[in-house]
C-alpha cells in the first residue's frame, strides 16, 4: 500500500532480500545437499570395501587370489582362486557370444533397416529387453538349457548375453550415427559393396565408441549374480571348462557367503567384493579412457 | 548392343550374406524375448494345475505343504519399489537440477562420474552393504523413527513396531540408492532439452532460478521425469540379488509395516531355489514369468513416455 509521501517509482536494481529470493537459496542448497546425499553411500560402500576387503585379500596374498574356496564355509582361510576363473570364463563367453551379434544387430538397425517397420520394432523391443529383469534371463536360460544340458559356465554366459545384447546393440547404434554419411558415399562411389564399406569404412570409424560401449556391458555384466546362480551351480574347485560341470563365479561366492554367520565367510565375501568392484572399476575407467580419446580425435 | 556399365550393381553373393546375417542378429532381439514368453509360460502348468487362480489370490505360501499363493511377493515387490522411488525422486531429481544448472561446467564431468560409479558397483556388492554393514544402524533408527510417530494414525501404521534390519524398509533404501543414479541421467537428458528462450524468457521477467525452474522447466519436462521416474520403478522391482540378501525373506506377509521383514518376487526365486522340487520351482518361475510381464509393461510405458517427451523437447526448438 502507497503512502502519500512515497515516491511513484522505485526500482532498485539491488538484489533485496524477499521470500522468493531466500526460496531461491533454500532450493539451491536442496540441490548441493542432494548431491551431497547420493555421494555418502557410495563411499561408505568403498570404505566397507577397502577395510574389511584389502585386509582380508592382503593378509594371504596371493593364495587369496590363487587358493581353492574352503568346502566348509565355515573353515577360515584364503580362497577366490576358481570364483575369479568362473566369472572370467562366464564373462568371456558371453562377450563372445554378445558383442558380434549385438554389433551385426545394430549393423541391420543403422545400415539396413534405418526407419522402416521392422528396424523400429525390433530397436523398440531392444530397449524392452534392456528392461527384463536379470533373474528372469537366468531362469529363461534355465529352462532352455540348463534342464537340458546340467549346470555349467555357458549357461551363465548365455544368459549373461542375453542381458548384454540389447547394450551392445543400442551403444553400437548410437556410435554409427556419428560416422558421417559422405564416408559411406566415398567408399560406394570407389564402388565397393554395401558388406565391404559396412566392414572397411563405417566400422573401423566406430570402432573406438563400440569398444566403448562393450567394455561397460562387459563391467555391468561382470558383477551380475542372478542370472548365475541358476545356471552354474556350485563348486569349490577350479573348473577352466566351459561346457562341462558345474561352476562358480565372484559374485555367487558373495551371494552366498553374505548370509553366513561365520565370520570367516563373511570375510572371504568382503575380499570377493573387492575384487569384482576393482575388476568392474577398471573395466569402466577403461571404456571411459577409449571414450575420451575417440572424442578427441573427432 | 552391350551396356558395358550396369549402374543397378550385380548381386553379390557376400553381400546378400551378410545382410543375411545382419538381419538374423536382429531378429534375435525378437526371438529371445517370445522365447522367455513361451518357454517359461510352458513350465507353469504344474502350479497352475494345482492353484488354479488362487495362485495369484493366496497368502499362502507353503512349499511343505505344496501351497503356492503369490501374492504376497507381488505385495513386496510393489511395496518396496514404490518406498525406493519416493525416497529416490526428490533426490534424484535435484541432483539432475544441480548437474544441469548450478555446478560449473568443469565440475559436471566428475558429478557425472561419480553417477556412473554409483551405477556401476554390482548388485550383489551393495546387498552385501546392506546387510552386514546397513542393517545394524538403520534397525537403531527405524526404533527411534517408530518411537517417534507412534500414536499418529496411519504413521504409527507404516513406521510399525518391532523394527527389523532387514525389512520392506531397508531393500527400499539400498534399491532407491540403486535407481537413483538411472534416474538422474534420464532426468538430466530430459531436463537439458527445455528450450533456452523459454528459460531466458523466464529470468527477463525476473524469475530467480527457482521460479524460471517452475516456470520453464517443469512444464517442459515433467511429462519425461514421471517417464524416468517410471523406468526407475521397473528397475527397482525387478532387482533381485540386493533385495534377496536386505528384504528379510518372511513368508506369506502382506503388511504396510515398512520396518516388518517381507519378501519381493525376485528375492523369494533367489532365496529359494537351492532346495526347491518341481511344483516349487514351477510357482517359481511362474512368478518370474508374473514379473517379467509387469516390468515389460512398466518399461514400455515409461519409454513411450520418455520418448514422446523428448521428440517434443527436440522439436520446438
Amino acid at each position: 500500500m502507497r503512502h502519500p509521501g512515497d515516491p511513484i517509482l522505485a526500482i532498485s536494481l539491488e538484489p533485496r532480500l524477499t521470500w522468493r529470493t531466500v526460496k531461491n537459496w533454500i532450493m539451491t542448497g536442496l540441490m548441493v545437499a542432494a548431491f551431497v546425499a547420493i555421494t555418502i553411500p557410495l563411499i561408505a560402500i568403498l570404505y566397507s570395501l577397502v577395510s574389511r576387503g584389502a585386509s582380508v585379500a592382503l593378509r594371504s596374498f596371493p593364495e587369496f587370489f590363487t587358493a581353492t574356496i574352503p568346502v566348509v564355509s565355515r573353515r577360515a582361510g584364503p580362497g577366490m582362486g576358481p570364483a575369479i576363473v568362473g566369472t572370467l570364463l562366464c564373462t568371456g563367453g558371453a562377450t563372445l557370444i554378445a558383442v558380434p551379434l549385438g554389433i551385426l544387430g545394430a549393423v541391420y538397425l543403422h545400415e539396413y533397416g534405418k526407419a522402416s517397420k521392422f528396424a523400429k520394432v525390433v530397436r523398440f523391443m531392444a530397449m524392452v529387453m534392456t528392461g527384463v529383469p536379470s533373474i528372469v534371463m537366468g531362469l529363461f536360460v534355465y529352462v532352455l538349457w540348463t534342464m537340458k544340458f546340467g549346470y555349467s559356465a555357458f549357461g551363465g554366459a548365455l544368459a549373461l548375453a542375453c542381458l548384454m545384447l540389447p547394450i551392445v546393440i543400442g551403444a553400437t547404434e548410437q556410435m554409427l550415427r556419428l560416422v558421417p554419411d559422405h564416408m559411406r558415399e566415398a567408399a560406394f562411389a570407389l564402388g565397393a559393396s554395401k558388406s565391404r564399406v559396412i566392414v572397411t569404412v563405417v566400422l573401423p570409424a566406430a570402432l573406438p565408441g563400440i569398444l566403448s560401449g562393450c567394455l561397460l556391458a562387459i563391467a555391468r555384466a561382470a558383477g551380475e549374480t542372478a542370472p548365475l546362480i541358476f545356471t552354474i551351480g556350485a563348486a569349490t574347485d577350479y573348473n577352466p571348462h566351459l561346457f562341462d560341470n558345474a561352476n562358480t563365479a565372484l559374485s555367487a561366492q558373495i551371494f552366498s557367503n553374505a548370509t553366513s554367520s561365520f565370520a570367516a565367510a563373511q570375510e572371504r565375501a568382503w575380499g570377493a567384493a573387492l575384487t569384482l568392484v576393482v575388476l568392474t572399476f577398471l573395466l569402466t575407467l577403461i571404456a571411459r579412457i577409449v571414450a575420451a580419446r575417440f572424442a578427441a580425435k573427432r | 548392343m552391350a551396356s558395358p556399365i550396369d549402374l543397378r550393381g550385380t548381386p553379390n553373393r557376400a553381400d546378400q550374406a551378410f545382410r543375411g546375417i545382419a538381419i538374423g542378429a536382429a531378429v534375435l532381439v525378437l526371438l529371445v524375448l517370445a522365447l522367455i514368453a513361451l518357454e517359461m509360460s510352458g513350465r507353469m502348468g504344474p502350479v497352475l494345475d494345482k492353484m488354479g487362480l488362487s495362485y495369484f489370490t493366496s497368502k499362502r505360501w507353503s512349499p511343505a505343504e505344496g501351497l503356492f499363493g503369490a501374492l504376497p511377493f507381488l505385495w513386496g515387490t510393489l511395496y518396496t519399489a514404490c518406498i525406493a522411488v519416493v525416497l529416490s525422486v526428490p533426490i534424484s531429481l535435484f541432483v539432475a537440477l544441480f548437474v544441469t544448472q548450478v555446478a560449473k561446467p568443469k565440475w559436471r564431468k566428475p558429478i557425472v562420474y561419480v553417477l556412473d560409479l554409483l551405477a556401476v558397483v554390482p548388485s550383489v556388492v551393495y546387498g552385501l552393504w546392506g546387510v552386514l554393514v546397513l542393517a545394524q544402524p538403520l534397525q537403531k533408527l527405524f526404533l527411534k523413527i517408530h518411537n517417534a510417530v507412534d500414536g499418529i494414525p496411519g504413521l504409527q501404521t507404516i513406521f510399525g513396531g518391532s523394527p527389523q534390519g532387514r525389512s520392506f524398509m531397508t531393500a527400499g533404501v539400498i534399491l532407491a540408492i540403486m535407481i537413483t543414479p538411472i534416474i538422474t541421467s534420464l532426468a538430466r537428458e530430459v531436463i537439458e532439452t527445455t528450450p533456452q528462450n523459454e528459460k531466458e524468457a523466464a529470468y527477463a521477467l525476473g524469475a530467480t532460478r527457482w521460479e524460471m525452474n517452475r516456470a520453464s522447466v517443469w512444464p517442459h519436462s515433467k511429462g519425461g521425469l514421471v517417464g524416468a521416474v517410471m523406468l526407475g520403478l521397473g528397475r527397482a522391482m525387478g532387482e533381485t540379488i540386493a533385495a534377496a540378501l536386505v528384504i528379510g525373506s518372511s513368508i506369506g506377509q502382506i503388511t504396510l509395516n515398512a520396518f516388518a521383514p517381507g519378501n519381493s518376487m525376485p528375492a523369494v526365486i533367489a532365496n529359494e531355489w537351492g532346495e526347491a522340487g518341481e511344483l516349487h520351482k514351477s510357482a517359481m518361475i511362474a512368478l518370474a514369468l508374473l514379473l517379467f510381464a509387469i516390468t515389460i509393461i512398466v518399461n514400455l510405458v515409461s519409454s513411450a513416455i520418455v520418448q514422446r517427451s523428448l521428440r517434443r523437447g527436440r522439436g520446438s526448438l
